[in-house]
């Protein structure tokens, strides 16, 4: 691994903010464990990607605008959702296409953003963690990390190496989970139809547990496996490479079941 | 057809309720996405064929009015008319004028969406002309006075049990008591019964998958070889185009047919592919004594210079359907008009206008496996958002959510004011969430709760929780 230190500016997105800040603290064990000093701007709340995908251009822009006035100066920003960090990558340079500065400004944030996993694997060369977690798990790709920045072998080459974990490949894992940020709610008849097939699947597989890159998708998938009342364990692909599964029960679980 | 793509949400409830469609869907879905991974597993180069087929699409929208002037100078040295038309109405008279100058009573159709476009079988009915659909899924959907669910597999909503079932009221000439229940037996009494109708019909109406303007040729690719005795057996042979289906060369259309059926179907190429060149020369043994294009504008022009002119390089093979996990989910019928599923979603708006379907390009979750399986490449998640952009700027959009999202921006945009609010929030959803990890009901969240939990919060933000750690360890140096 470089050894060379690297300044990353951690976005940890409104969803790991505010519903379960454990992933961001998994990112930053992370990162530093890859020989990265990490920062977190006060001055971030969201990528903005709520707005423009409802066709609200002008909170987009904003909100953009305030993201990169955050993360002016870092080598990378990186963040742990391919959805967060996809919308910066893919959609921030699109969405200044007719005012070149701020275009400008846009790729050249959009160039240095990543997502954490891939970061890790892809430019920082991680191979292993130091982790274990006793279970079976499966995986889930959610559709931005995986269509937009090719997020795929990157988490499984990372838990391969976790100590005691058996990876039991999902069937459809490419295949959305019904969430689709606000489509969830505006279509929830929809998303429902889509969300139970998903958790068919992840109860097909027999796995014990099911892991994934973005959080938004992780609570749809937990929330529906919970109110079918089927017992597998849903957690943040980081919390379980990050070793903080001991101290952390999963998610939608209460409080004093960890593991 | 009368759209009804305002009420998706409805359609789409109906749809998701209805056991046999679910049955006929499930069916589908695995299909189609095996087939094609398939065949592109075995053609290293569909990469760079989907690059070529982008480069010549886009080059001949550059140059569209060029190629569709050598187009119609072409089928007119051929012997052959082609006749603009610029809206359904006068595309439906065009018709109708050719069939009643041949005194038509009966017309034999190949597939065709230009025709469910243009509504054109009720309008012939109304005429007094009898048409008669002979691709098997549409002479199925005809009987049942349906419109196509899918664009190349019209009749996949149903199982073959309504099929047997839509025959058996149907052929009534026939024994009632006869076995229907394979699908062999029901291609073999479609055959049978459409055999005859071929013999009689006075025109033949097909559609085209391409118009080639280095020959004045139309080009059709079906499985069945209806199209072929469609457009050979009549007086007059009339193709449905609409004006993008035009390629520049023969070998365009050969690069684009490379990628058509592996998309559609997952075949390599389609049993028949047809191409046609005026009408009957004398040494001809058979042909149409007349050969006519109704080429249909209805809106396509205009998309042209704007962000939607990229879906006019659409082919129409259905990959997007096919791997969309909506379309999987509420079928055709759900989106309310011609064209479903995500290339539904970007066109019918601008065929029909953004009122009437403002629906269609909200209904996705942008995974994005429609663009990543397109042959043409067309980025239809990034039309879709435009879509939705139009509806917010002409606030179509609904009203409590327009002021929930200006709500969430304008404290998103201050983020002292919004770590304080969310701070807060998520202390008081962890608090009472903390016994159980999970709320079964929560305040203005029916949308999320009616079908799942909501996990609850860890009860701290990330941010309030850095800045602690910040304040106990100041120096965190590596």
């Amino acid at each position: 691994m470089p050894d060379q230190p690297v300044r990353v500016g951690l976005f940890v997105t409104c969803l790991v903010d505010l519903f379960r800040p454990s992933v961001g603290f998994a990112a930053v064990k992370l990162l530093e464990a890859a020989g990265c000093t990490v920062e977190v701007p006060r001055l971030q709340t969201c990528c903005g990607q709520p707005a423009y995908n409802s066709g609200d251009k002008a909170d987009a822009q904003a909100l953009a605008r305030q993201v990169m006035d955050a993360f002016e100066g870092f080598d990378y920003v990186v963040a742990p959702s391919g959805s967060c960090a996809g919308q910066i990558r893919a959609h921030y340079p699109e969405m200044f296409a007719d005012d070149p500065a701020q275009f400008q400004r846009a790729q050249h944030l959009a160039k240095r953003t990543y997502e954490l996993v891939s970061f890790l694997v892809d430019v920082r060369g991680m191979d292993r963690v130091a982790a274990h977690y006793d279970g079976k798990v499966t995986y889930h790709d959610s559709c931005s990390g995986l269509r937009e920045l090719g997020v795929k072998q990157q988490p499984r080459r990372l838990l391969a190496s976790v100590d005691g974990l058996k990876l039991a490949e999902l069937p459809g894992a490419e295949i959305c989970c019904g969430f689709g940020g606000t489509f969830c709610i505006k279509y929830p008849e929809i998303s429902d139809k889509m969300l139970a097939e998903k958790t068919a699947d992840i109860g097909a597989t027999g796995a014990d547990t099911l892991l994934a890159g973005d959080l938004g998708c992780l609570l749809n998938m937990a929330g529906k496996l919970h109110r079918q009342g089927k017992s597998v364990r849903v957690r943040h692909v980081a919390e379980v490479l990050a070793d903080m599964t001991g101290e952390l029960p999963p998610i939608g679980a209460p409080a004093e079941e960890t593991r | 057809m009368r759209a009804t793509s305002h009420a998706f949400k409805a359609n789409a409830h109906e749809a998701l309720v209805d056991a046999t469609l679910q049955k006929a869907l499930g069916i589908m879905k695995s299909g189609f996405q095996v087939r094609r991974a398939e065949a592109i597993a075995k053609l290293p180069e569909f990469e760079a064929l989907r690059e070529a087929g982008r480069a010549i699409k886009n080059h001949t929208l550059e140059n569209l009015d060029f190629y569709l002037e050598a187009f119609e100078a072409k089928v007119l040295a051929r012997g052959g008319q082609v006749h603009w038309c610029r809206t359904p109405a006068e595309a439906r008279d065009t018709v109708l004028g050719i069939c009643q100058r041949l005194g038509a009573k009966t017309v034999t159709k190949g597939k065709s969406m230009i025709a469910e476009e243009i509504a054109l079988n009720d309008f012939l009915e109304a005429n007094q002309i009898v048409p008669v659909e002979t691709d098997l899924g549409e002479y199925i959907i005809q009987l049942r006075k349906e419109p196509p669910s899918h664009i190349i597999a019209p009749a996949v909503h149903l199982v073959k049990e309504q099929v047997a079932d839509t025959f058996r009221a149907s052929h009534r000439e026939l024994d009632p008591a006869r076995p229907l229940e394979d699908a062999r037996t029901l291609c073999d009494e479609a055959r049978a019964v459409l055999r005859q109708k071929f013999l009689r019909a006075d025109v033949g109406i097909t559609g085209a998958n391409f118009l080639i303007a280095e020959t004045g040729s139309s080009v059709i690719v079906t499985n069945e070889g209806n199209g072929d005795l469609t457009q050979t057996l009549t007086k007059a042979h009339i193709v449905l185009a609409s004006l993008e289906k035009v390629v520049p060369t023969l070998e365009d259309t050969a690069t684009i047919l490379r990628l058509l059926a592996r998309s559609a179907t997952g075949q390599e190429f389609s049993t028949y592919t047809t191409f046609s060149t005026g009408p009957r020369r004398p040494e001809d043994t058979d042909g149409p004594g007349e050969y006519h294009v109704v080429l249909l504008d209805n809106g396509r022009s205009a998309m042209l210079g704007t962000e939607f002119q990229d879906m006019l390089r659409c082919i129409r093979c259905s990959a997007c359907l096919n791997h969309c996990p909506v379309y999987a989910a509420v079928g055709g019928h759900a989106y309310g008009w011609v064209y479903p599923g995500p290339m539904g979603a970007v066109l019918t708006p601008n065929l029909i206008g953004v009122e009437e379907a403002g629906h269609l390009p909200n209904a996705s979750t942008f995974c994005g496996r429609c663009e990543s399986v397109c042959p043409m490449k067309i980025p239809l998640p990034k039309m879709m958002r435009h879509w939705r952009e139009r509806e917010f700027e002409q606030e179509l959009s609904p009203a409590a959510y327009r002021a929930g999202l200006s709500l969430w921006a304008f404290l998103a945009r201050r983020p002292a004011l919004y770590h304080a609010m969310t701070g807060i929030a998520t202390r008081v959803l962890g608090a009472v969430g903390r016994r159980r990890g999970r709320f079964r009901t929560l305040p203005l969240a029916s949308g999320w709760t009616n079908v799942r939990d909501m996990p609850a919060p860890e009860g701290r933000s990330f941010q309030s929780l850095w800045a602690e750690r910040r304040r106990s360890k100041p120096a965190r140096k590596t």
